[in-house]
């Protein structure tokens, strides 16, 4: 049938407007969905790569100090299959030429350079020599972030000595693919970093020879996780143990699996959206193509093409529609997920990103795409095939008209003809015009969820690091410490307040459900450290009780009243019982809030801290920080001004990159539906058009029946967008709530507005286009040719 | 030597015998009786032209000859064969082997050349001829390459035929296939059907409102509100150039 063919391809040719809108969304579907899973799939792959390959731990344990003989006990236990101890511990940076508080995580490396589990990828230089204790590796961000290269130079406060430090090598690490600072809300690269030391070095310097203070293993496959964990707890818990965890909850892993969760729900998502609306499209150009060429069908009936041919004839159409589309997504989405896993990367450090891009997904991209076009068109389809040769052979009737529900109220009177016109149009095809509708409002709602992010994290950061947090500095101490101290800081010139804070880990019990995190501890009247409900209102600290928030409530079940198991993790590790006094509202992470008096009860320590917020004069920053650098009982500073901006640093790429592909779909979703109803509309009526044209309507006049339709239908979408753009909103939100973060429903004005213009503009482009095309309408070729 | 009334002169085989032939549409609560009890039969090698007012039921008839419409009641044999009682399987097939159809409005694709919209039926067929020999036989050669736009109204029709006989039908089926020409180019198309009819023997039925077409007919049939009202066979046939309206 080569003939018939070659009909396909010119008629594909005459469509091509359309078929290019139609092509658009379906590059966007196809794209985005290669785009989510292949950045999944490859940062999946790289990351099991780099596990494997790197030998990531199983377990992680902290203590306080435990002799090296303790090893032999902990490998003992059943299940464990590699033992490693380490010693690590906390210090702050002296870097010149950078003002601003640094900590870092120093760890050891074993003497003869080579980590069990944990290794190092050796990015440039080398590693430092095991017997110096003046030289470190360190972490490829943070390196980055300074700029730093083998053979520069920093200090550091180890063990309250201030030593200078040479860089001999940048590395990267299984166990810090990404790198956050303990209870930091975001990875900051320049103010926290990870060094490695040789460990005789490192442990001469924390008078830890012959003993660790951390453990890393590994399991046999076959071990079960928590029956290794209470063992090794057992073990050291007379050597200050800190609690045992497994791999998912160390925090670089766990932020991983976050982010594949959240790529595989866009995946889900959004490519759903674009299959919809492009079959949605193909059903109205194809039941539109399969009207007008009606005649022709009934021709090649007659000639003895059985119903099957023609149904495939046209079937053939839409697969070729949908081809270009496929073949341009897919190299889109190759594209796009380069670059997502390029955006990935650097936050995710890994050695190199292991692009993969499975056939199974193009395989999967092809069916699902070609089969919902196929499902979407498979009543016109039907209808081409089943049409009888003699029926066919009659012109089309005239459409059914009628006198519309709009008319009837009675408003009908000042209607002029043409909008009588479109008053019926719309009417007369209900189905269509919802469907339209809907396309259009989805396009909308498409670019809100977009903008929902940034107002999200917008509104996130506001909420804990503004209306929350308002102190100008945190400072921690090495160890929980007298309350004296606090009047050491507030002596500090430039200091104007400052509050204490308590915060020990702890491990909630409830039923048999258990959470580790930690409690915090705060003043009751604190005028810097507020914990807001959802409606932003400032909680009072009952003076005796805990606090969680609802989402911690719900995983362990508690309610308020009940009362909590808590097992702290620190000092004496005395277990309690403690009466659960509320519930509230958090958007970020997952803890406890007790009165500071009310914590120091529980743990029975008197009056101890664990560190202050202050206010201060930002004329005596860089003083303080001097101040604190020298301070040997503080082992860290945080500037809330770091933090907010950072938080954004870290998310602007990202969101940069999700704003530009969204707003990339709802114009394409926008522009597809609007130019394909243009289209359609045009080929339908253009006799009519014609027709008045004749009888003396001007241009402007017939271009307001068609193009007026299509405004009203734009104007009722965006409405309706702004609306299922909430609801999208809101399934997200609620899709990727963890205990990391929950998304608050927060969709700014300007979010809407801009969802609206770009609708606007994409409907006026193609308005324009149609316009064209109606401004040099052929009037004897368009009467004269019969449809 | 003459027959009688009604009778070819020179009786072939007979192609189409057609019985108590009914149709009735239903719309809705009127029924339209379009045909009300026909009896026919066909020759081959003989044109016949049905003649009628508009309404009358030829298309009608015509459709349901060519396997594109079922019947309500009656029989029609196609060479022994039973087509009113046939399924949409064996109906596609009689219609791809055995009838080539000409529609009033031509009814080419528009996206196919003269040449193409030929090969859409050559492709398909059994023993069919190039589409260069069926263009050839209509007095095409210098248009093979032109698009159905790009050719006036007698050129498209005469594409259209060259479609309908390029299979080698045993019957050629006409709806006014010079409705819409004038009279010269209808003339035009015409001599293509007569030299059709002649050189391949094919059997050729033409629908027309013009009765001076009947007179290149072997047989002139007129029907009337649904029934066959006479069947005259013509002494002397015109060849289509003696003709003139
Ligand atoms: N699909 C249909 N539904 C209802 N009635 C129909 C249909 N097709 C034809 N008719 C009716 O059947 C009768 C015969 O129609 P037909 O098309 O056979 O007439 P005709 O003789 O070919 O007329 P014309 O010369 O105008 O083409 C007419 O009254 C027509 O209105
Ligand atoms: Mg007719």
């Amino acid at each position: 049938m080569k003939a018939l063919n070659r009909k396909l391809w010119r008629d594909l040719w005459r469509m091509k407007g359309q078929v290019f809108a139609i092509t658009l969304v379906v590059v966007s579907g196809v794209a985005t969905f290669i785009m989510f899973i292949s950045t999944m799939d490859s940062i999946s792959l790289t990351r099991n790569r780099f596990y494997r390959d790197y030998h990531f731990a199983d377990v992680f344990v902290n203590l306080k100090r435990a002799p090296e003989s303790l090893k032999e006990k902990i490998q003992n236990v059943p299940g464990v299959h590699q033992v490693e101890t380490r010693v690590s511990a906390y210090v702050k940076l002296d870097i010149k030429g950078f003002p601003e508080p640094v900590t870092a995580r120093i760890i050891s490396v074993p003497d003869d350079g080579k980590p069990l589990l944990n290794r190092l990828y050796i990015r440039k230089g080398r590693l430092a020599d095991p017997a110096k204790d003046n030289e470190v590796v360190i972490n490829e961000s943070f390196a980055q972030a300074h700029g730093f290269d083998p053979g520069d130079r920093f200090a550091a406060i180890i063990h309250g000595k201030w030593k200078e430090l040479t860089i001999t090598g940048i590395a990267l690490s299984p166990e810090f693919v990404l790198i956050m600072r303990p209870e930091a809300m975001s990875p900051d690269f320049k103010h926290y970093g990870i060094l490695w030391m040789g460990r005789k070095a490192l442990g001469k310097s924390y008078e830890m020879d012959g003993a660790f203070n951390d453990v890393v293993l590994t399991l046999y496959p076959e071990a079960n996780v928590s029956d290794v964990l209470a063992g090794i707890d057992h073990i050291v818990e007379r050597y200050g143990g800190f609690g045992a965890y497994a791999r998912k909850d160390q925090i670089s892993h766990r932020l991983l699996n976050e982010e594949f969760r959240q790529l595989q729900r866009s995946s889900e998502i959004f490519p759903t959206i674009f299959i919809c609306v492009a079959a949605f499209l193909l059903n109205v150009v194809m039941s539109r193509t399969i009207n007008t060429q009606r005649e022709q069908i009934a021709a090649l009936k007659a000639f003895g093409y059985t119903n099957l041919d023609v149904g495939i004839h046209y079937a053939k159409l839409v697969v070729l529609i949908i081809s270009a589309g496929l073949a341009g997504g897919i190299a889109a989405g190759v594209w796009f997920g380069k670059m997502l896993g390029g955006i990935y990367m650097e936050v995710y450090r890994f050695p190199h990103l292991l692009y993969t891009l499975h056939p199974g997904v193009i395989v999967a991209a092809v069916l699902i795409s070609i089969v919902s076009a196929l499902v979407g068109t498979l009543h016109s389809l039907w209808r081409a095939a089943k049409q009888p040769p003699a029926e066919a052979m009659r012109p089309e009737p005239p459409a059914q008209y009628r006198v519309t529900l709009i008319e009837k109220t009675g408003i009908g009177r000042w209607l002029s003809q043409p909008s009588r016109i479109i008053a019926r149009n719309v009417e007369r095809k209900p189905v269509r015009t919802f469907l339209s509708i809907i396309g259009i409002a989805v396009a909308c709602a498409t670019m809100i969820s977009s903008g929902f992010f940034k107002d999200a994290v917008a509104f996130m950061v506001n909420v804990q690091f503004v209306r929350s947090q308002k102190e100008d500095m945190k400072v921690a101490f090495t160890e929980p410490t007298s309350r004296r101290a606090l009047y050491e800081l507030k002596e500090l010139p430039g200091v104007h307040h400052a509050e204490i804070f308590r915060t020990v880990p702890a491990r909630f019990k409830f039923g048999n459900r258990s959470y580790k995190t930690a409690i915090n501890g705060i003043e009751p009247e604190s005028r810097l450290h507020l914990l807001l409900d959802t409606d932003l209102n400032a909680i009072s600290l009952p003076s005796s009780g805990i606090v969680l928030n609802d989402y911690l409530g719900k995983f362990l079940g508690v309610q308020a009243g009940d009362l909590l198991m808590v097992e702290a993790l620190e000092g004496s590790k005395p277990v309690r019982q403690v009466p659960v006094v509320a519930l509230v509202k958090l958007y970020l992470g997952v803890m406890g809030y007790m009165d500071v008096t009310a914590l120091n009860r529980l743990m029975g320590e008197g009056d101890a801290i664990s560190g202050a917020y202050l206010v201060t004069d930002p004329l005596y920053s860089g003083k303080l920080y001097r101040n604190f650098i020298n301070m040997p009982r503080v082992s860290g500073t945080v500037l809330r001004r770091n933090e907010i901006r950072n938080f954004h640093d870290v998310q602007a790429k990202g969101m940069l990159f999700f704003t530009f592909i969204a707003t990339l779909m709802a114009c394409s979703i926008a522009f597809g539906v609007v130019y394909n109803s243009a289209r359609i509309a045009l080929s339908e009526r253009s006799r009519e058009l014609s027709s008045l044209r004749v009888l003396g309507y001007t241009r402007g006049e017939i271009s307001y029946i068609l193009l007026g339709e299509l405004g009203l239908i734009t104007l009722i979408a965006i409405p309706l967008g702004f609306l299922i753009g909430y609801w999208l909103c809101a399934y997200i939100a609620q899709a990727l709530a963890s205990d990391l973060f929950r998304v608050p429903l927060v969709i700014e004005t300007k979010t809407y507005a801009l969802a609206a213009s770009v609708v606007l503009a994409s409907a006026a482009v193609s308005g324009l286009i149609v316009r064209h095309k109606l401004d040099h309408l052929d009037l004897v070729e368009v009467l004269k040719t019969r449809e | 030597m003459i027959g009688k009334e009604g009778e070819p002169n020179n009786p072939g085989e007979v192609v189409f015998q057609v019985r108590d032939l009914t149709k009735i549409y239903a719309m809705g609560e009127v029924e339209v009786h379009a045909l009300r009890g026909v009896n026919l039969e066909l020759y081959s090698g003989e044109l016949v032209v049905l003649l009628g007012p508009s309404g009358s039921g030829k298309s009608t008839l015509l459709n349901i000859l060519g396997g594109l419409d079922t019947a309500t009641g009656g029989d029609v044999t196609y060479r022994g064969k039973t087509l009113t009682n046939a399924d949409e399987r064996e109906l596609t097939e009689y219609r791809r082997f055995h009838v080539g159809f000409v529609f009033q409005f031509y009814n080419l694709i528009p996206s196919l050349t003269a040449r193409e919209n030929v090969a859409v039926v050559t492709e398909i067929a059994q023993n069919p001829m190039t589409p260069e020999e069926a263009l050839q036989l209509v007095g095409l050669t210098e248009r093979l390459d032109h698009f159905p736009a790009q050719l006036s109204g007698g050129e498209q029709q005469r594409v259209a035929i060259a479609r309908a006989i390029s299979k080698n039908p045993e019957v050629l089926l006409c709806d006014e296939p010079t409705g819409a020409l004038d009279s010269k180019t209808g003339i035009v198309v015409l001599e293509a059907l007569d030299r059709i009819n002649r050189e391949l023997g094919t059997a050729t039925a033409i629908i027309t409102h013009n009765a001076d077409i009947a007179g290149m007919a072997d047989r002139v049939i007129h029907l009337s509100n649904g029934r066959i009202t006479d069947i005259k066979a013509n002494a002397v046939k015109k060849s289509p150039g003696e003709l003139q309206w």
